[in-house]
């Protein structure tokens, strides 16, 4: 629970992405630092802790929810944040990932696995085996995150630059809501 | 038309966002709007063409009127009074143009027309930074037949304005539309493709003229495809300016 | 045709039917075709011509008697039959000089028929459409013959307007206005067109008469081109309907063969001809300024109006264009005069209309009304009330333009103003009855994909805002919706109204909003019992509040 003299949490998450977010994320340089000072990162791809804690004041979503995991993950955010925001084109519109809804998954595996795939030299290698095991079974279509939980706030951009990110922050922690896209746009 | 025009019957004056103006006569809402610097957003039009009236985007609220207008297919009347922007039109405006974006594949961190895009320009401009509608995902054709241009269906939000360029003033009516709904599409001659199509002059007009990167020189990656538009209302006044 | 010759055509059928002692006539309308009606007609023709009754039982085909439902229909001299098959052909032969064949009989006198006002539909089921001669001895080209002898062309525009007909294609535009206006429009060169597209799901007025009565229209539109000033006529009909195309056709090639159609009609210096023009039956082309370009021979998409066709339509010429079901009003008004049409009906609905009865009722078929008949009536009393014990639940006027009405409003009466008032329309005369087993939001589906399929694609809040629409609507009807769907649902719903380029899309939200209007708590169960994907429905300025 946030108390009048504790600093904000914050949390940051990588479903399906390719981390550029994270990447602009860390491009704050500097201003890291000024950050460090105004509130506490809890979970980060870039710290420790590796649960999900009980309770973060704001979680910033990088990715699409692809997998039935990206699924589980959303829900706990949501449930266990305040603010919601959206990072980046894969979270907001689903994006690259999304590029497979054209097709179907089986179209998919048989590519990926089977086309694709070495010329097969063993008679097991032959037995096409699709990756199952361990694997968090891939959702008919890749999502913007809105579409499977309540989003408080966007930041387009493909990634957003990292300005645009450290403007979403600032205001957010002034208590406004940024006007987002007057910073980043889709596929900035 | 070669008869002399009274000036003092022919023109009309009215009110745009409470700037009072005047016009000749025949001319549409959207032009005197332009004319007198008053911002109305468009994408099927374009000065030279036709009107289409597809977009939508350019709804006015009329006074007296209960019904929305669009501006570029409305002539204006003496006394009328206009107001182009209401938090109600935006709301619109922003509407229709999430409903482009969730029509076809936009996906403009690898679209060759990523920062040269009026579609994305106006996304920026009304403010929109997230789709409300569920996007249909449609699996749509890339047309690479052609030697120099390319038709990229993913991205085309059917404005038309190719298939007016291409029949109005190259004259050469290689482009109309097939389906209906969600399922029209642009087609070449009878429904080929544009690289076999014995109409098509290559002349490049529709691929400038496209507001999107739905139509685009071959050869470009992403973010490189740039478009021209200012050769239009030249060629138009020279095609009325011929006997 | 001279203006004698029209009463000797008549004089002459008239006196040749005298002959006959018994008249036995069967619908060969699409309906009791369907359930060979053609077989049966046949038939009986052959019966009596085995039995040498020839020259004394007149024997043809008519036009709709309204109770398709028991189709195939037929009458013999005046016992009405129902659900005739071909094999019963012999044994109604036979009742003509015996008694009824009680197992058959259909009860004329129950309230389906004597509950009905016809003046569209009063030669249908006694004329033979594919008979000019026929169609001349029950009075067909009478009013032209009135008019074109007796009547200056404005004074057929004043006589429509004081008949305060409004047009039968939906919108209920007064039909002396649009009259008026082509008639003062400039230019040497002026179209009528007849608008048969008829593409509502579970309409069949406008077919109905194009096929019982097809000279009924062309009189109509006679008399419309020589009040405006034109000379051409075409009938936009959809290729679907083949029976009222065949119909037509022969009535033009008849009309022009017997001097009804053509050069100086009855002495007169007015020149009418009429054209065909098939439509491939997309609902849009119903839209005039979308079946003028087909007529013209491009895509048919609507375009903005003003300017409307009757200042600039077909090849750029004023068009006067009207319903078959308002150019078939034209005649009688002509011969009875607007003041006697406008004692029937409301204050500013005059007149009948033809309904197209479909859905959970006990008899489904072609009713005409006076306006203003209670709705109340129309259920229980001429359609027989819902089957099986089922309760009434709602009734959907103007196809998927329209709205429903449900059982606390049916004691409206039917005239444009008060459906309107209920968030309905008029629109071309459909209505499906349901009973308390369909789910609205179900309904409201069917309509939006009938739309969403329709749509032209030109406008964009049309083209995707009716798939999104429908989007929203199956995610309710399947249990997926949050109320943030249904937020959505709504302000769709407004933008589409409000922004679309032509009717189609104008009206394609009314089904939603009108079951929303009357069977919210439908949609909020559905979405109440849905799993709730959308957790946290937290407002982000509160938790801003207390993050700063
Ligand atoms: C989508 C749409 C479909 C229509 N379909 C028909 C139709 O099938 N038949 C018809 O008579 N009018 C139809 N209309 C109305 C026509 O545009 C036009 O108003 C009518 O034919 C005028 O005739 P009226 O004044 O006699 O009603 C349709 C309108 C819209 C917007
Ligand atoms: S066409 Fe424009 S909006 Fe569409 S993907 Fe390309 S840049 Fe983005
Ligand atoms: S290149 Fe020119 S002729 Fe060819 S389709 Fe485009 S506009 Fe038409
Ligand atoms: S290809 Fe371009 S110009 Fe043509 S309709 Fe599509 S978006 Fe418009
Ligand atoms: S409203 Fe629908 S049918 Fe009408 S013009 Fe627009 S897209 Fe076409
Ligand atoms: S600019 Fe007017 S409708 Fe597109
Ligand atoms: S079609 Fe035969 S009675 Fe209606």
């Amino acid at each position: 629970m946030t108390t009048p003299t504790a600093k904000p949490t914050v949390a940051t998450v990588w479903l399906d992405g390719c981390s550029g977010c994270h990447m602009s994320f860390l491009d704050l340089d500097e201003r890291l630092i000024t950050l460090a000072g105004l509130v506490d990162v809890l979970h980060s791809p870039v710290v420790d802790q590796k649960q999900f804690p009980q309770q973060v004041d704001l979680t910033l979503v990088e990715g699409a929810v692809s997998s039935e995991e990206d699924l589980h993950k959303a829900l706990i955010i949501r449930a266990r944040s305040k603010l919601v925001v959206a990072l980046g084109d894969c979270a907001v519109t689903g994006n690259v990932p999304a590029m497979r809804n054209y097709f179907d998954r089986s179209d998919l595996f048989a590519r990926a696995y089977v086309e694709n795939a070495q010329e097969p030299t063993t008679p097991e290698e032959r037995r096409v085996v699709l990756p199952v095991l361990g694997v968090p079974p891939l959702r008919p279509h890749a999502t913007a995150l809105h579409e499977v939980i309540k989003v408080d706030m966007f930041l387009p951009g493909c990634p957003p630059p990292a300005d645009a990110i450290w403007y979403l922050l600032t205001e957010i922690l002034a208590g406004r809501t940024p006007a987002t896209t007057t910073v980043s746009r889709f596929g900035k | 038309m070669n008869t002399p025009v009274d000036i003092a019957t022919e023109s009309i004056t009215l009110r745009i966002d409470d700037k009072d103006v005047s016009c000749r006569k025949g001319e549409t809402v959207l032009q005197v709007a332009r004319e007198n610097g008053i911002d109305i957003p468009t994408l099927c039009y374009m000065e030279g063409l036709t009107v289409w009236g597809g977009c939508r985007l350019c709804m006015v609220e009329i006074a007296g009127s209960p019904k929305l207008q669009a501006a570029c297919a409305t002539v204006c009347t003496e006394g009328m009074i206009i107001s182009t922007q209401s938090p109600r039109l935006e709301n619109y405006r922003r509407m229709i143009v999430e409903l482009l974006f969730a029509e076809r594949n936009h996906v403009c961190s690898v679209c060759v027309s990523n920062g040269h895009c009026e579609l994305q320009t106006m996304a920026v401009k009304l403010g929109i930074d997230h789709v409300r509608f569920a996007y249909r995902f449609p699996h749509l054709e890339v047309d690479n037949s052609h030697d120099r241009m390319r038709m990229d269906h993913n991205r085309c939000i059917l404005c038309t304005r190719c298939v007016r360029v291409c029949a109005e003033i190259e004259g050469a009516h290689t482009k109309d539309i097939k389906g209906r709904g969600v399922l029209a599409a642009i087609i070449h001659d009878l429904d080929q493709n544009w690289g076999e199509s014995s109409t098509c002059t290559s002349c490049g007009k529709c691929v400038n003229i496209c507001p999107t990167g739905a139509l685009t020189h071959r050869g470009t990656a992403v973010g490189e495809m740039t478009k021209k538009t200012t050769f239009l209302p030249y060629l138009t006044l020279m095609r009325e300016a011929q006997p | 045709m001279k203006p004698e010759e029209l009463t000797a055509m008549a004089e002459k059928v008239r006196k040749q039917d005298a002959h006959f002692s018994h008249h036995i006539h069967v619908c060969t309308e699409s309906g009791c075709v369907s359930s060979q009606s053609d077989v049966l007609l046949k038939n009986i023709t052959d019966e009596v011509q085995q039995r040498g009754l020839k020259g004394k039982v007149c024997v043809k085909g008519v036009g709709c008697m309204g109770l398709c439902c028991n189709g195939p229909l037929l009458k013999a001299d005046d016992t009405m039959y129902q659900f005739v098959k071909p094999e019963d052909a012999g044994a109604i032969v036979d009742s003509l000089t015996s008694t009824p064949v009680v197992e058959l009989v259909c009860d004329t006198k129950q309230p389906f028929f004597a509950r009905q006002k016809l003046i569209v539909r009063e030669n249908a089921g006694h004329i033979d459409p594919e008979s000019i001669a026929d169609c001349v001895a029950h009075g067909a080209y009478r009013a032209l013959l009135k008019v074109l002898t007796s009547m200056t062309p404005q004074q057929v525009i004043a006589e429509v307007s004081e008949s305060g007909l409004r047009g039968r294609g939906g919108a209920g535009f007064p039909t002396g206005l649009k009259w008026s206006t082509v008639s003062k429009a400039g230019g040497k060169t002026k179209y009528v067109i007849c608008n048969g597209d008829e593409g509502d799901p579970g309409a069949f007025m406008d077919r109905s008469v194009m096929e019982g009565d097809p000279h009924r229209v062309l009189e109509g539109m006679a008399i419309g081109a020589y009040a405006v000033g034109a000379g051409q006529g075409i009938i936009y009909v959809r290729a679907e309907y083949p029976l009222a195309v065949k119909r037509l056709t022969r009535a033009i090639n008849q009309a022009r063969r017997e001097g009804l159609l053509g050069h100086g009609l009855f002495g007169s210096n007015f020149d009418f001809n009429v054209e065909i023009r098939l439509g491939a039956g997309a609902f849009v082309c119903g839209e005039e300024t979308a079946l003028i370009a087909s007529v013209e021979g491009k895509r048919g998409m609507p375009r903005p109006r003003p300017p409307y066709p009757a200042n600039s339509g077909l090849h750029g010429c004023p068009t006067l264009i009207n319903n078959v079901e308002t150019f078939a009003n034209i005649p009688a008004i002509m011969e009875r005069g607007g003041k006697w049409f406008a004692t029937i009906g409301t204050e500013k609905s005059k007149g009948t209309k033809i309904f197209a009865l479909t859905g959970k009722i006990k008899n489904t078929g072609l009713i005409e009304v006076p306006m203003g008949i209670p709705l109340r009536e129309i259920i229980y009393d001429i359609a027989g009330g819902i089957p099986d014990g089922k309760a009434f639940k709602a009734v959907q006027t103007g196809g998927p333009s329209g709205g429903c009405i449900p059982a606390e409003h049916l004691d409206i009466t039917v005239d444009y103003e008060s459906l309107t008032k209920l968030g309905s329309i008029m629109g071309s005369g459909g209505m499906i009855v349901m009973d308390e087993t369909s789910n609205m939001v179900d309904v409201a589906r069917f309509f939006m994909e009938f739309c969403m399929t329709e749509s032209c694609g030109k406008c964009v809040p049309c083209r995707v805002g009716t798939y999104e629409m429908h989007e929203l609507l199956d995610r309710i009807c399947k249990r997926q919706a949050t109320m943030a769907d249904l937020n959505l649902l709504k302000e769709l719903c407004d933008m589409v109204k409000q922004t679309s380029l032509c009717g189609l899309g104008q009206s394609a939200p009314n089904p939603v909003l009108s079951t929303l209007r009357y069977f919210e708590n439908e949609y909020l169960k559905l979405i109440q019992s849905s799993p709730a994907s959308h957790a946290g429905d937290g407002d982000h300025h509160v938790a801003l509040e207390v993050l700063s």
